[in-house]
């Protein structure tokens, strides 16, 4: 996707747009896309949501089991996020396991959400040292048309938010579930703002046209007091240290934005 | 099982200011650099930093393989992050997992802008960084030693690329932090630089930061990177000077040889 390789009209077009203080759709630099969030579209799944942002679309889905912990953290649940790139979803995704940038999509939303503590994986652990909830929280990406990374954010709070499982009972050695459902403890919320650097220009919510013709890429993701909980950089480029810090300045500005659109959670 | 297991530190910043190693809050971990210390590779470079390890190779730019991976118009950088399995306490497995196949990207986009690649269309550079020890911050210390095994290639580069991490431990900001204090500190922001027009090559960060620690964490690590800069620079001159030095004493030798066959 980054190293799409983008005819050279295109190209130009784009720079051109872009060097006149404006954007191929329109939007200011600072301009974020139309963000619908619908929640619950997978009955299957224990919490699920589609991000519509612009043409990007991403369907994220939440299932749950009862596993292990991890040796290091026997008090705490597992939280797994994994990201799939759908074949269909550009002309430049291959079939296959995920790739470097199916990662790196997977482990920056994955640091948002765990560096915010935004889910209490302590009230999830079961029988500590034994058994625990285990999340997955599984991003497919649908139809690709730029920022990823927001909108799998998004995506996954949404999804995680509105994820009911069904009550535990603990009964000495053994776990009994009811049929009772019940929501994730959460604690907070993780929202991503990326931008796109062109010539001298930074520029929120990139489409994938700029992002093919983007030097190089930054994600921000705030927790809900406003505070940086993970920062990625991509692409290869550079950006000058003003730059980072104007990008910082315009996430508390736009990431009040996409959390309003998160659904609230419900009992 | 681990049967070296540390003991969790109850603090990490003590009453004197001092941090689990005895350093200060600003103050870097010693770091060794060595040029040119593989003799098959076209360059290498070895690291130490704290108790980090890290021994990088270079070949290319050569042909690539497989080819469809060439590029029409610049040199396809390939780069490969890889702990030995040893490196870490409990054992890892030596195959990838995803967090090297993430590092060994950002290690690479983090190289790319201070490398011509331009110069050489349809050919690659393969850099393979292998942790034999990890301390906490390998990728900085990896994008330090590499970009010199570069410079040892004799690749054409717009500057050397230089990393180091800040962190927040014990709510204070503090500079390049080693495996305790990121297991157990609240925060990680590994930067990497190309000093010479101070350009942002990498920027990563988890933890909890407020905009004004964020500030001051982009600052120490920014000092950080401009210390390690000079050791880079000492160690590829410390090379050369040897170099030098074989060579003049390589001519002496000639020239003396010379003057006594003609006598």
């Amino acid at each position: 996707m980054e190293q799409r390789v983008i005819s050279e009209i295109e190209r130009n077009y784009v720079l051109s747009i872009v060097s006149k203080g404006k954007r191929v759709d329109n939007r200011s630099f600072e301009d974020i896309r139309d963000v619908k969030i619908e929640t619950d579209v997978i009955k299957k799944a224990e919490g699920s949501a589609l991000v519509t942002m612009g043409d990007t679309k991403v369907l994220v889905g939440v299932k749950v089991d009862i596993g292990a912990p991890f040796p290091d953290t026997p008090d705490k649940a597992v939280l797994t996020i994994n990201a799939e790139f759908t074949a269909g979803a550009s002309p430049l995704f291959e079939p296959g396991p995920p790739d470097e940038e199916a990662i790196e999509l997977a482990r920056v939303v994955d640091r948002g959400i765990r560096e915010s503590e935004s889910v209490d994986l302590k009230k999830l652990c079961l029988i500590p040292g034994k058994k625990v909830w285990v999340i997955f929280v599984d991003v497919y990406v649908l139809d690709h048309s730029g920022n990823l990374f927001d909108a799998s954010e998004l995506g996954a709070m949404a999804s995680l938010l509105t994820t009911k499982i069904p009550k535990a009972v603990v009964e000495g050695e053994e776990v009994k579930l009811e049929n009772e459902k019940e929501p994730l403890p959460m604690k907070d919320t993780s929202v991503s703002v990326t931008f796109a650097k062109i010539g001298n220009h930074i520029l929120v919510d990139p489409t994938v046209e700029e992002e093919s013709v983007m030097e190089c890429r930054l994600t921000l993701a705030t927790n809900q007091d406003g505070h940086i909980v993970a920062v990625q950089k991509g692409g290869v480029g550079t950006f000058t240290p003003q730059e980072i810090l104007k990008a910082v300045e315009i996430t508390g500005r736009k990431a009040p934005r996409y959390r309003d659109l998160l659904p609230k959670q419900s009992d | 099982m681990s049967l070296t297991k540390q003991s969790i530190p109850t603090r990490l910043i003590d009453d004197n200011g001092l941090r689990t190693d005895g350093r200060k809050l600003d103050e870097l971990r010693p770091v060794k650099l060595e040029i040119g210390l593989l003799k098959r590779a076209d360059g290498s470079a070895y690291i130490e930093q704290g108790k980090n390890k890290i021994l990088v190779a270079v070949y290319g730019p050569r042909e690539i393989h497989p080819r469809h991976l060439a590029l029409p118009d610049r040199c396809y950088l390939r780069c490969l992050y890889r702990m030995a399995s040893f490196s870490v306490e409990e054992r890892k497995s030596p195959a990838p997992g995803r967090r090297e196949i993430e590092l060994s990207k950002v290690i690479r986009e983090s190289l790319e802008p201070a490398i011509f690649l331009e110069e050489y269309p349809r050919a690659g550079i393969d850099v393979y960084i292998q942790i034999l020890q990890a301390d906490g911050g390998t990728r900085c210390a990896s994008i330090t030693a590499a970009s010199l095994a570069l410079a040892d290639a004799g690749i054409p580069m717009r500057d050397l690329v230089v990393a180091c991490a800040a962190g927040k431990v014990d709510g204070k900001i503090v500079l390049d932090i080693n495996d305790a204090e990121d297991k157990y500190g609240s925060g990680d922001m590994p930067l990497a630089i190309m000093p010479r027009k101070n350009e942002i090559t990498l920027l990563q960060l988890d933890g909890i930061f407020s905009q004004e620690e964020f500030e001051k964490a982009l600052e120490l690590a920014h000092q950080g990177c401009r210390q390690i800069y000079e050791l880079q620079r000492d160690a590829i001159k410390e090379k050369y000077k040897t170099i030098r030095e074989q060579v003049s004493s390589d001519e002496k030798k000639k020239s003396d040889e010379e003057s006594e066959n003609r006598i």
